[in-house]
């Protein structure tokens, strides 16, 4: 009998991923390797303002001094930046100007994921910009927002048609200095999602961008800026896949949320690239920035669940500068065979009276590492800041790890910072009453990892939390111990 | 419905069923008994299906089929249902959703349809209001922050909801105040027919007031040493049992 749990644990961990399959698009690449050369030829490629090209190779000048992040709980394998294909597009003959233009393949390409471009065809109430390798296919629903002032489309457009805003506001929250991810991201961006919600309007749609790899060989780096201006609202999906490639392919995206005062921004995401195979073969190595800037009583939730990628390495973090502002960020992060996690948040209390909370449930299965880290830092003029952090880990059988980093830097005495954690397994007796009552031991796994996760999972929208309780489910597919 | 022969079951290599034989019918109710650490609830454990316990030698044959080769889950979608003394928290999961899954997986078994949610909501209030649960509490977590009634209470809720065709109650008493005891008790036997049987494992007899037993058992070291019909429950609340215990052992020299 016990042998059983374990063969269903193993099962589990060789659970199928169902996004694995490539399309074939004709597809335009350039070559391989990353120098000032292709920096200009990308820029010159999207037709791109002098100012952008001089801000790339800024930041490529800074990316080449600057060293490999090694400070990470993960054993990240040499990645040879000369060997990534810094672009590649599907072909288009010309700009579409209608749905009908659109290539049939990657119109089903996007049907199999589920997202489909017809806006018909489209969930109510949800506008997509779908992005496949580097650039942006399709945005939809763009005239209804249009009608409330609300921008919406690839920030290449938006480069081209709002290029004081994107002036304005790319890069200042993530400075390509940041870090060498958001250097390499800042030099060879090539599309991503742009969104400005004007003064006092209430986005009255999910905004969401779908990300897809498909080329083989090649990186993907979006740029994703994200404008809440005044008083308004907005609430913002981000879903991701890849095929299936014993090959590893770097994904370094750059996030920027500006909360203007009063404003607030929700950022859901389910990221699902590639995981790997149960070997540990293939998979996407997914470096992430992700970072809002919130002025006076502005609010920033950010809510991730985190399945795929062989390694994934992000923060969503809030700079809480304005008084009264507040963040969130709710997590469920999950790693099954090989795969590695180190991931968190960073909330920077920089205003008095800022508030911020963090829920972060991290689920291990297989042989996979999953860490938590996070820093609550209290800066001397927050006065009366408050942080609650929460921070649980759940285990499935006994050849994986669960690590916690939370680090608190107060230099403010009025501050208010309490810390949970806890370290939990699935336990035998959990997994008996639920076959005693009829599920199957897989079906209790999932059961019980959802449960666990549900605090996180409630603050999806609708839809996406049903897809995230399946995607939790699957990704578990045999591994229960 | 329900035979046991010869059944011995060790955990850790230590022997605790020494050959157990047992049979009920249906419509039948029978009360096991017997001191502190004789195997009561090893023999509920085994035969729901416990991965805790080794079957080291006899058979078990329900409703005509081998139950010792069964899954746990088959057997419980068969129509057992053990009644946990110490009923386990599944955080997150609410009551309701678990026992949609868990209904559904019974009718799936015997190739029935999904009960629609309007079909299912209308059965959860029926069986809630058999054991007098608050309708909230299936709105919370499996068993999170029950009190010990409301655990006892819900295990028979999950009962009536399911309609095992063999309950087995593992001390589904304990820890009840009268109230709680009489509605637990009461409940229990409105669910009882001719065509299900009810196996309670108790203590004490006051239990057996309500839920009236055709037969009583009597375990000790993991052997049944004695049945008798209910008036031996009776003697041995008022005797105890080491007039057994000591016959028992006379024999056994």
């Amino acid at each position: 009998m016990a042998n059983d749990t374990k063969n269903i644990i193993e099962e589990i961990e060789s659970g199928e991923y169902k996004y694995g399959f490539s399309s074939k698009i004709e597809t335009e690449t350039i070559a391989r390797g990353l120098s000032e050369e292709v920096v200009r030829l990308i820029s010159q490629k999207k037709g791109e303002p002098e100012w952008l090209l001089e801000s790339r190779l800024k930041a490529y000048r800074h990316w080449l001094k600057m060293p490999l992040p090694q400070w990470a709980h993960l054993d990240i394998p040499d990645i040879d930046f000369q060997d990534i294909i810094y672009y590649a597009a599907p072909k288009t003959r010309k700009k579409l100007a209608s749905m009908d233009e659109v290539d049939p393949e990657l119109k089903r390409t996007f049907d199999k994921l589920g997202i489909p471009l017809e806006e018909q065809m489209a969930l109510s109430g949800v506008a997509v910009d779908a992005v496949m390798d580097s650039v942006s296919v399709k945005t939809t629903f763009r005239e209804t927002l249009a009608e409330k002032g609300i921008i919406f489309c690839s920030i290449s457009e938006a480069v081209k048609e709002y290029p004081e805003l994107v002036r304005k506001y790319l890069g200042s929250v993530v400075p390509y200095t940041d870090n060498f991810y958001a250097a390499l991201n800042a030099a060879v961006f090539s599309d991503g999602s742009f969104c400005y919600i004007p003064k006092g309007v209430r986005c009255p749609m999910e905004l969401s961008t779908y990300f897809r790899i498909n080329a083989e060989g090649t990186g993907q780096f979006e740029r994703t800026l994200i404008v809440a201006d005044e008083g308004s609202y907005v609430s913002y999906l981000e879903g991701c896949t890849a095929p299936r490639r014993d090959e590893n392919q770097l994904h370094a995206a750059v996030v920027e949320i500006v909360v203007e005062r009063d404003a607030e921004v929700k950022y859901s995401t389910v990221q699902n690239w590639y995981p790997g195979d149960k070997e540990g073969r293939g998979g996407i190595y997914n470096f992430v920035t992700k970072r809002g800037l919130c002025r006076e009583n502005a609010r920033l939730s950010w809510t991730q669940v985190e399945t795929g990628s062989a390694i994934t390495w992000k923060y969503p973090s809030c700079v809480l500068l304005g008084d009264n502002s507040s963040g969130e960020f709710y997590s469920v992060a999950m790693t099954n065979n090989f795969q590695q996690a180190d991931t968190g948040t960073k909330m920077i209390h920089l205003g008095r009276n800022t508030r911020s909370r963090i829920v972060s449930k991290g689920i291990s299965a297989g042989r996979s590492q999953n860490a938590y880290r996070g820093l609550v830092k209290v800066s001397r003029n927050a006065d009366n800041a408050r942080n609650y952090s929460q921070c649980d880990s759940l285990l499935i059988g006994d050849k994986c790890g669960a690590h916690t980093f939370p680090v608190i830097d107060c230099h403010n005495p009025s501050a208010v910072l309490e810390h949970e954690a806890t370290t939990s397994k699935i336990s035998e007796d959990q997994l008996f009453y639920c076959n005693q009552r009829g599920l199957s031991t897989e079906e209790a796994v999932g059961l019980i990892v959802n449960g666990y996760a549900r605090e996180v999972l409630s603050k999806l929208p609708m839809e996406f939390a049903v897809e995230a309780q399946k995607l939790l489910s699957i990704s578990l597919e045999g591994s229960v111990g | 419905m329900l035979v046991v022969k010869n059944l011995h079951a060790s955990v850790a290599g230590k022997e605790i069923l020494k050959g157990i034989d047992l049979r009920v019918k249906p419509g039948e109710v029978h009360a096991i008994m017997g001191p502190n650490g004789s195997g009561k609830s090893t023999l509920a454990s085994v035969l729901a299906g416990s991965e805790k316990f080794t079957v080291t030698q006899g058979e078990v044959t329900f409703l005509g089929r081998d139950l010792l080769t069964l899954p746990i889950e088959d057997r419980a979608r068969m129509g057992l249902f053990l009644g946990f003394q110490y009923p386990v928290e599944i955080p997150g999961v609410t009551m309701a959703n678990f026992m949609k899954i868990a209904v559904n997986e019974h009718r799936k078994y015997r190739g029935e349809e999904p009960l629609t949610a309007g079909e299912f909501l209308r059965l959860m209030r029926e069986k809630s209001a058999i054991v007098e649960l608050d309708p909230k509490l299936t709105s919370r977590a499996v068993n999170e922050g029950f009190s010990g009634g409301e655990k006892k209470k819900n295990e028979i809720f999950q009962m009536a909801m399911l309609q095992p065709k063999l309950a087995i109650l593992d001390e589904t008493d304990s820890g009840l105040d009268i109230d709680a005891l009489r509605i637990v008790a009461t409940g229990v036997t409105r669910l009882h027919t001719a065509d299900n049987a009810t196996v309670v494992i108790t203590h004490y007899q006051r239990l057996l007031d309500y839920i009236v037993p055709d037969y009583v058992h009597v375990l000790y070291k993991g052997r049944i040493i004695y049945s008798g019909d209910k008036s031996l429950a009776l003697k041995l609340e008022k005797e105890g049992y080491d007039w057994l215990i000591n016959d028992y052992r006379e024999e056994e020299r």
